[in-house]
């Protein structure tokens, strides 16, 4: 499948540490080494909160020319992700979406909609069917 | 209105210690309707200001401005660092280096709309905003009072959160439960305000 083509990259951002990278680890179990993952959490300095810092750098761990998709828990996480994206190079910043999506679950089936070789939107769209 | 380096630098000294001073009181408020940060976070935010307060206030006060939103942006780890952020980083990309009055308005105005888009909210929604307006049409009413004018109005406008329903942030998740608590977001700016009135 890979063969098709660039495949989305997942970038998971939580307030905690914890939640983001066993939300990865999940992923990864799913949809194994073939799609690009990165994930933060915690606020600059530590303790609960998101770090705009953390999720461009995240952003760039997974980058994909196909795009990526953010999933994100509450509040600080989408504002804090949107921000980023906003300061991404003008030539990466319609490549990259916030999705609207629970953060466990979205991420899972927004990774594996990627690995199956969905475009950008398409993994959006999936993953947001997940919030009622 | 001449801002010269002195006053820009006892401006955003006022700002960074006046919020920094009350920390605990707005994590106090945000532990009654939010996540309880709020305090916290925003002192990170402007303890990295005065971190960086001789580079700042060396710019001229557009860049002075935006790096102050950049600091807030990158270090304050919630939902108010984009927000008061943004706040910043408009007022600096909307003033010119020596503004007027109706140049600051003007700036304060654009300011709103941007923290209103990044926020996907308005005035109403028992946030930061619901002090921010009130404060504007304050200033464009009023006369040569208005150092002693517009911290009054912030403070009403604060008050006036109370009864609000929340319909943004954590505290939209308590719905009717946020009524009868104040707004921390709107009870920074308006500690802000009274910093910048009184520098």
């Amino acid at each position: 499948m890979s063969d098709a083509g660039p495949i989305v990259g997942i970038v998971i951002v939580s307030h905690s540490p914890d939640v983001a990278k066993g939300a990865a680890d999940m992923v990864r179990q799913m949809v194994g080494e073939e799609v690009p993952l990165a994930w933060c959490g915690g606020a600059p300095g530590g303790g609960l909160g998101t770090d705009v810092a953390e999720i461009l750098a995240a952003i760039g761990r997974a980058w994909s020319e196909a795009g990526v998709a953010i999933l994100v828990d509450i509040g600080g996480a989408e504002t804090n992700s949107e921000m980023a994206i906003e300061l991404l190079p003008e030539e990466r910043r319609g490549r990259v979406v916030v999705c609207d999506a629970p953060v466990v679950e979205g991420a899972v089936i927004a990774a594996v909609e990627a690995c199956g070789g969905a475009p950008l939107a398409e993994v959006q769209v999936v993953a947001e069917s997940l919030t009622a | 209105m001449q801002i010269d380096a002195a006053v820009q630098r006892g401006l955003v000294l006022a700002v960074a210690e006046a919020i920094i001073a009350h920390a605990n009181e707005l994590t106090a408020l945000d532990q009654a309707i939010g996540d309880g940060d709020h305090g916290i976070n925003m002192k990170r935010g402007f303890e990295a200001v005065l971190a960086d307060l001789d580079a700042i206030v060396a710019k001229p006060l557009p860049q002075a401005l935006q790096a102050v939103g950049m600091a807030l942006v990158m270090k304050v780890g919630g939902a108010s660092g984009p927000l008061f952020g943004t706040l910043f980083l408009t007022l600096g990309k909307s003033l010119p280096e020596r503004p007027t009055r109706a140049d600051a308005e003007q700036a304060l105005a654009a300011a709103i709309d941007a923290v209103k888009a990044r926020g996907k909210s308005d005035v109403g929604a028992k946030t930061m905003l619901d002090a921010l307006a009130p404060v504007l049409d304050a200033a464009r009413a009023a006369g040569a009072d208005w150092r002693a004018r517009l911290p009054e109005v912030a403070d009403a406008a604060v008050a006036a959160t109370a009864p609000m329903k929340a319909l943004r942030g954590r505290a939209s998740f308590l719905g009717e439960r946020s009524i009868g608590h104040v707004d921390p977001g709107a009870r920074s700016v308006a500690v802000m305000v009274r910093a910048v009135c009184t520098a």
